[in-house]
């Protein structure tokens, strides 16, 4: 592949006379210059959203350790998170070697229920569950929030991990079998482990939906929010948002630690 | 000890009914619920089914305007971001070579960056107080603050379109990265320029991953509620709203209900109706 490109590219395939790399540079700078101002805003001394950064302080973020709400909140996403991620990479990964390895009346719909949630708008989803949650008088929590995460997830897990599956010979998990290893043995000792990278990246994938999903979260949310909840319910507050920023920006932080760890791990497939 | 039907329910019963429990029913109960003939507790036993509720919308006509912009908006950012990140995709297939991984990461970086950090960004930006009034003013080219930054429907299109341009940006280049650069070679050895090629075998080739673009854009976008409140003000108002405030603040869950059917039942024939129009397999054979 990077062979043929370079030939290809020494011969002048591809090439249109734009200048690509500046064009992907301004986009580039486009992208990231609203998240950096606010990540420098997070260490501003301004009493709100305003501008320009009067002085410097490392406060907000002290600021944000003391508030016990907050790191509540934080702490309910991680929770959420957690929980949604590891149902969806589970449905996720059983929906994947059920379509790969089996045939079925009702393969192809089981993909398409699992894509399904991808091609929805969220806030329909959202309203159906509220109401089936009030039908059956489930008290919404945390759990309601999960629930919920782990279908609208679920799209990214199956996607990630057929993926995967195509590239993997069915022939290793026949030899197992014929060897006399039951199905279970066999998903233990040679699927799982060739998947291995592939579910993690899946599921830090799937965490990363979760954690950040307001739309789903703020209509199923009872009285414990997650933090992105939290944080939307605090916007009127003027005073409270340089605090609120400081939090989110350690959280970003985070995130895009599991971003580039997911990535990474998939890439290395 | 699992024999192979055994293994076959395994996997497929668990993700069924978890999707069936969590995915089909409520859009089923929103559906049932939107037929209710008052807009009381929910209550199927007198009068039920009852189009009541879709007779209001129609008769409403801020409901069918605020649908008909939503849809307009929706579909504008779809594509301005689509177009945006086509270069990128573009970039990312065909030119960056060796670092095409740091460069893939770098883009999906603002994407995984909280939804709402990045529209908090937006306020900080657009505010009345905010960076872009502060260096207009500063820079003597207007004398006041303007406040018709923020709060307006321009504002909403241009946070969803920052937004969205990362997660644009995927499909198009998994697409281009499966252009068969034999074809390219191909057009060259046969005289065919630069701009020939891109438009004659990379654009049609590369249209799935747009299609997919432009869908994984436009359907979210649609129902989006959150964006319009913290940068739309009154006269960024989104459907989305509509529907969300008649479960939260107004307590009318029939009605409510109905224009959500009504936004996924447009939403849903217009996907349709592209895709058909578009016919995806005469293009990818």
């Amino acid at each position: 592949m990077t062979a043929a490109r370079r030939a290809s590219s020494a011969i002048g395939v591809g090439r249109t006379r734009l200048p690509l790399g500046v064009i992907y540079g301004v986009m580039l700078t486009f992208l990231y210059l609203p998240i950096l101002l606010l990540f420098v805003f997070s260490f501003s001394t301004n009493r709100g959203l305003t501008f320009p950064i009067e002085g410097l302080t490392l406060d907000r973020f002290a600021a944000a350790f003391d508030n016990a709400q907050l790191l509540n909140a934080a702490r309910n996403s991680l929770v959420v998170g957690v929980l949604a991620a590891t149902a969806a990479t589970g449905l996720g990964l059983a929906v994947g070697l059920a379509a790969m390895r089996f045939r079925f009346r009702g393969r192809q719909l089981l993909v398409g229920l699992a894509i399904a949630p991808l091609l929805i708008p969220y806030v329909v989803l959202a309203v159906g569950l509220f109401l089936l949650f009030n039908l059956l008088d489930v008290p919404r929590s945390l759990l309601t929030i999960a629930a919920a995460h782990s279908v609208i997830a679920l799209p990214y897990a199956t996607l990630i991990l057929l993926a995967r599956l195509v590239g993997l010979d069915p022939a290793l998990e026949d030899a197992a079998m014929d060897l006399g290893a039951t199905y279970s043995t066999t998903l233990r000792r040679i699927v799982l482990p060739l998947l291995g990278p592939s579910l993690i990246s899946a599921w830090l994938t799937c965490f990363i939906v979760s954690f950040d999903e307001i739309a789903i979260a703020n209509l199923l949310a009872g009285r414990d929010a997650t933090f992105p909840v939290f944080l939307y319910g605090q916007v009127r507050f003027a005073q409270q948002l340089p605090v609120l920023i400081a939090m989110a920006v350690l959280l970003m932080i985070g995130t895009l630690a599991i971003t580039i760890a997911a990535t990474r791990i998939r890439s290395r497939d | 000890m699992l024999g192979r039907r055994g293994a076959l329910a395994f996997l497929a019963v668990p993700p069924f009914a978890w999707l069936a429990l969590l995915f089909v029913v409520p859009l089923g109960v929103v559906v049932a619920v939107s037929l209710q003939p008052a807009s009381g507790p929910i209550d199927f036993a007198s009068g039920w089914p009852d189009t009541v509720q879709y007779r209001q919308i129609v008769e409403t006509p801020v409901y069918v305007r605020q649908l008909g912009f939503s849809l307009l908006m929706a579909l504008g950012i779809a594509v301005s971001a689509t177009v945006l990140a086509y270069p990128v995709a573009y970039f990312l297939a065909f030119r960056a070579r060796h670092r095409t991984a740091t460069f893939l990461i770098l883009l999906l970086l603002p994407f995984a960056t909280s939804f709402l950090l990045r529209i908090m960004a937006w306020r900080l930006l657009l505010g009345r107080d905010g960076a872009i009034n502060w260096m207009l003013t500063t820079t003597g080219l207007v004398d006041e603050p303007s406040g018709l930054l923020i709060y307006s429907r321009t504002a909403v299109v241009i946070t969803l379109i920052y937004i969205w341009i990362p997660f644009a940006a995927l499909p198009i280049y998994a697409a281009l990265q499966r252009v068969d650069r034999g074809h390219l070679e191909a057009a060259a050895d046969l005289g065919a320029g630069p701009w020939t090629r891109f438009f004659r075998i990379t654009v049609p080739l590369s249209l799935p991953g747009v299609l997919a673009a432009l869908f994984m854009v436009f359907i979210p976008t649609v129902g989006e509620y959150v964006t319009p409140v913290l940068v739309g003000g009154p006269d960024g108002v989104m459907y989305g709203q509509l529907v969300q405030d008649f479960f939260t603040r107004a307590g009318n869950w029939p009605l409510g209900s109905a224009l959500a059917v009504a936004m996924l039942a447009t939403t849903v024939a217009l996907v349709a109706v592209a895709i058909r129009v578009i016919d995806l397999r005469r293009l990818t054979t």
